[in-house]
């Protein structure tokens, strides 16, 4: 299988082997993947096929049952360093949009020498859009508007490692464009992102590097432009 | 010293989520004086039977609202996996445990406060020792029921059937801080000729001390997949 970004680099994150199983069924298996600063890489596969698994091991989130993990050249994450938008938002319904930022100010620590200081609360609703109701509570909040609080969060921490779980679902055309000039932004500012969506096309487009999965498996990497038209993701699910 | 500062937030942040959902431990308050009069009607219409079970049921009462209580608190935590964001940001899992395991509390000596003139009216139980030394006893005793239910609020939050686990996993452990905060309570009631309300106040300040501190070693370890 080829590697899918230059290996004169140290990767980002490294997985040799990696596998997890969930009860007696094997959610991923044997996964070898380097991902490089500067990068993005887009990972897609039909449902099940094992996304959501990888990205919540390379989060940390989750021990493999077998394998190994580096991330940043360490087996022990770094998580001030890792960013993740999950499925799950991580909001809790009581507080507001606001409250959640500052509350993030507060238990992060300083960014580190030579990093610009993390953006305000403020500054982050707007980026996002979120300004008008920053007050409110985030039970009162449309799925989108909590996926963008996600995001604010998410931009907040000002991570190395940037991982997304279907990005763009429950957002409005307004709220994708935002997502794809995240994306184009991070990359630009030598964050290694791994973009996992099934809207393949739309976001092989901001990526460098593509990767699919299939029962846990990758079987197919390769650049980004080649998944245009590729029989790997005009076949949809096996 | 980073710890510190990250509970201090946590317990802020903990407190105002508990107080916009206060509604919820408001019908945890009402199934406790629920217990409380059907416990009375069990005993009947004796007065001197009612004052000498009062301590019991006060502190079954307070058992049986913990883990409602700490169940809501849990289950705020996991609801849209805020608890994992948190570990991942990433947040101390003992300031995690710890900013929880303070706020419980709070909620649960409120409630057992709350609880208080309750039993008096309830119960025609006199306060002998007076109500300072009761209150104390409360509060001492739940945060003996809070430590290690906040740990297992966290387990079984996650779990299938973990409302009926809590109880499976609580209740044994919790005997000796139960036995000590009942006897106390008994004291304070009924007077304290013998001067043995230091040494059952003492059995639920050890425990406290325990598993206050064991609790806090272990919360990370769970926080873990």
């Amino acid at each position: 299988m080829p590697p899918i970004a230059p290996s004169t680099t140290p990767a980002t994150v490294q997985a040799t082997g990696l596998s997890r199983r969930h009860g007696a069924r094997w959610a991923l298996r044997g996964v070898d993947l380097a991902l490089h600063a500067g990068t993005a890489t887009v990972l897609y596969g039909a449902n099940g096929a094992g996304k959501t698994t990888l990205i919540r091991l390379l989060a940390s989130a989750m021990r493999p049952t077998a394998g190994s993990l580096r991330w940043f050249g360490d087996v022990s994450p770094d998580r001030v360093r890792v960013a993740t938008l999950s499925h799950h938002d991580g909001h809790y319904d009581d507080l507001t949009a606001l409250e959640h930022l500052s509350l993030g100010a507060r238990l992060l620590p300083s960014p580190r020498a030579g990093r610009p200081p993390r953006p305000s609360p403020h500054d982050l609703l707007m980026r996002v859009g979120l300004s008008a109701r920053s007050g409110s509570l985030v039970r009162t909040y449309s799925a989108g508007m909590r996926k963008r609080l996600a995001f604010a969060r998410l931009l907040q921490k000002g991570a190395d490692l940037v991982l997304l779980d279907e990005p763009y679902a429950a957002l409005d055309p307004a709220g994708a464009l935002l997502v794809d000039g995240l994306i184009t932004e991070l990359r630009g500012q030598g964050a290694c992102l791994l973009v996992s969506t099934h809207q393949v096309q739309r976001t092989a487009a901001l990526c460098d590097h593509a990767v699919r999965l299939d029962e846990g498996r990758v079987t197919w990497t390769g650049l980004a432009s080649d998944t245009v038209g590729h029989p790997s993701v005009e076949r949809g699910p096996t | 010293m980073e710890s510190l500062f990250q509970c201090v937030a946590l317990a802020q942040k903990e407190l105002m989520v508990q107080w916009r959902t206060r509604a919820r431990f408001g019908s945890v308050l009402v199934f406790g004086v629920t217990s409380l009069l059907v416990f009375s009607f069990a005993v009947g219409p004796d007065s001197s039977a009612l004052q000498a079970h009062a301590a019991g049921y006060l502190w079954l009462a307070l058992l049986l609202m913990s883990t409602l209580s700490l169940q809501e608190a849990a289950r705020l935590d996991v609801q849209n996996g805020a608890l994992e964001a948190l570990v991942l940001l990433p947040v101390d899992g003992r300031a995690l445990y710890y900013a929880k395991a303070l706020v419980n509390t709070v909620t649960l000596g409120g409630l057992g406060t709350l609880l208080i003139p309750v039993v008096v009216a309830l119960y025609d139980a006199p306060v002998k020792e007076g109500a300072l030394w009761l209150i104390a006893t409360v509060w001492l005793g739940s945060a003996a029921l809070v430590a290690p239910g906040t740990l297992y609020a966290a387990l079984t939050s996650r779990a299938r059937a973990g409302d009926v686990l809590l109880p499976l996993l609580l209740f044994p452990l919790v005997v000796p801080a139960l036995l000590g905060s009942v006897k106390a309570t008994e004291v304070v009631m009924l007077g304290d000729p013998m001067g043995r309300l230091g040494s059952w106040l003492g059995l639920v300040l050890a425990f406290d001390v325990l598993y206050w501190s064991l609790c806090g070693l272990l919360y990370p370890l769970l926080l873990e997949d």
